[in-house]
């Protein structure tokens, strides 16, 4: 059943997918509680006219796409800072450009044989050894950027004021956390693409966000079913003869859907609270 | 003020806008280390934007700020000694963490990048939960506490930063009558530990028997000095406007209002008990 583990493209592909699940996990736990989602799937849209752009010119495309996630991350982060225009309507106006000129890129290229397919919703089984070097090589540097700054990127998810007002760099810290998620959704396009990419940062934090009331236990649990939806999805995948990158989503989403049902703030929310103690002692 | 003392927080001329509103016009305001200042005012008077500019979270655009003799933006490590308490904390109270590990955060500045909470640390961030009396929920999710016990916790966290200055904006709101005596009781202490304290606070009745200094603000620091100078009849309407008279109770005095301005809604407090 697991001779597939003896192909080296599936060896290269269990081991990119088993690292992003754990990247795509952490950064998530940040995203989620800071309600940065639609930031992330904004970045990731905006991700696409790099990978278009590298197509054309030739270029290695984790490198084109990079420049423009980062850009798009560091434009998100100005004019949220700004507060002229609304941080999500800035968002839309970003990434649907990007977007729009990758298609056009795209139509430029048409006689090519572009596999555009496989960079919106993922192709794990094309990656190549380069492709893997470099995702786990950054996927390392998040990681560790995380492990360094874990107290401070918790502090500015719950309240960045009172973490400037006590002299954590907030405002710096910020910058950093949106170029922590550009490059995680730079190292996941191969495998799971632009479109699906938001999925893998979103929903294993989401589901460990049911399941525990404990900051650090959820980040252990984000990484435990970040890392179990991508392996069990990748077998599925093969097993049933499906697109890789949905099937590690889907199975995400069904994990989500457990936690879910076993929520026991679900259970919590329907009995009554601390109330009542008011009273000091 | 005889002798030449740093005052703890000094503003000359200090003008903040937001957009095309000004909040803050002209203010000077000096307070001496070691006093506690209670900034009366109406609502939208400039008493929260006048406690963000002294904590740099807000750059006026003319005049200057200073903390302890030292330009508000560039406080060095007297940075870490501020604490703060807003009116409402802008947190997400479904944040997976715990009573204690907030007021521990209120202590990351000093503790510094790239290292963990040493056991004196929460040592301190229990400590400070204990003097506002909720080291029995140290172990909760915040979002299972009321709101006026949040309240209380997040003057534990600017307490756990052992602060020299201490900045709170209303901080009895949502507190119930009982635990809002204790908390007053608490800043009595404070104050008399040493510590420099400014509170915004439309309670007059409260700010008059604890604070050494009134100002009070509306968009113009209007009057500023000894409670029973400030809190008189004419003066507070001078600061409050037409509409306010000023009554004592016995000991308490309160702010009523006479008629009401048109289109503008008054600060009303009526007298309790």
């Amino acid at each position: 059943m697991f001779e597939i583990l003896g192909y080296t493209f599936m060896q290269r592909a269990l081991l990119a997918s088993t690292v992003i699940g754990i990247v795509t996990a952490v950064i998530g736990v940040y995203v989620v509680l800071k309600g940065m989602a639609f930031i992330g799937a904004g970045i990731a849209h905006a991700s696409f006219g790099g990978v278009a752009l590298g197509f054309l010119l030739g270029l290695n495309l984790i490198a084109t796409a990079s420049v423009f996630s980062l850009a798009g991350a560091i434009g998100i982060g100005l004019v949220s800072k700004r507060g002229e225009l609304r941080e999500d309507a800035a968002i839309g106006i970003f990434f649907t450009a990007s977007m729009a000129f990758g298609v056009l890129l795209v139509g430029l290229l048409q006689g090519y044989n572009v596999d555009l397919f496989g960079f919106l919703f993922g192709s794990v089984l094309a990656v190549s050894r380069e492709d893997l070097v470099l995702s786990v090589a950054l996927g390392a540097v998040v990681l560790l950027t995380v492990g360094l700054l874990y107290k401070e990127l918790m502090f500015i998810s719950f309240d960045p004021e009172m973490a400037q007002v006590v002299g954590v760099p907030a405002a710096q810290l910020y910058y950093l956390l949106l170029a922590l998620i550009a490059v995680t959704i730079v190292i996941s396009i191969r495998v799971v693409g632009v479109i699906l990419v938001e999925a893998l940062i979103v929903t294993p934090a989401a589901a460990a966000y049911q399941l525990t009331d404990d900051f650090h236990r959820m980040m252990g649990i984000a990484v435990g079913i970040g890392v179990l939806s991508a392996i069990a999805g990748l077998f599925l995948s093969y097993w049933l003869n499906v697109a890789s990158g949905a099937t590690i989503v889907l199975t995400a989403t069904a994990l989500f859907a457990l936690t879910a049902l076993l929520s026991p703030r679900r259970r919590r929310a329907s009995t009554p609270t601390a109330g009542g103690s008011e009273v000091p002692s | 003020m005889g002798v030449e003392v740093i005052p703890a927080v000094e503003l000359e001329n200090v003008t903040v806008t937001y957009g095309r509103t000004v909040a803050l016009e002209d203010v000077s305001l000096r307070v001496a280390p070691h006093e506690f200042v209670g900034i009366v005012g109406p609502n939208g008077s400039g008493k929260t934007t006048l406690l963000r500019t002294i904590l740099g979270l807000v750059r006026p655009v003319r005049g200057e700020v200073r903390v302890f003799g030292l330009p508000a933006d560039a406080l060095g490590p007297m940075r870490h000694r501020l604490g703060y308490v807003p009116q409402i904390a802008p947190v997400d109270i479904r944040f997976p963490v715990h009573v204690l590990d907030v007021v521990l955060m209120g202590r990351f500045g000093q503790i510094g990048l790239l290292r963990r909470p040493t056991a004196a640390d929460r040592e301190a961030a229990y400590h400070a939960l204990e003097r506002v009396g909720m080291q029995h929920l140290a172990d909760r999710q915040i979002g299972q506490l009321s709101g006026g016990q949040r309240q209380r916790v997040f003057v534990a966290r600017a307490l756990a930063v052992e602060p020299e200055l201490l900045l709170l904006d209303e901080p009895a709101t949502g507190v119930d009558p009982g635990a809002r005596g204790s908390l007053y009781e608490l800043l009595n202490q404070l104050h008399q530990e040493g510590m420099t304290i400014l509170m915004a606070s439309h309670d007059v009745a409260v700010v008059s028997q604890l604070v050494d200094q009134v100002a009070c603000v509306n968009r113009r620091v209007v009057l500023h000095g000894r409670p029973e100078e400030v809190l008189g009849d004419e003066a507070l309407e001078g600061c409050y406007g037409r509409g306010a008279i000023f009554l004592a109770h016995g000991r308490l005095p309160h702010i009523v209002v006479r008629r009401h301005p048109e289109g503008e809604t008054p600060p009303v407090r009526p007298p309790e008990g």
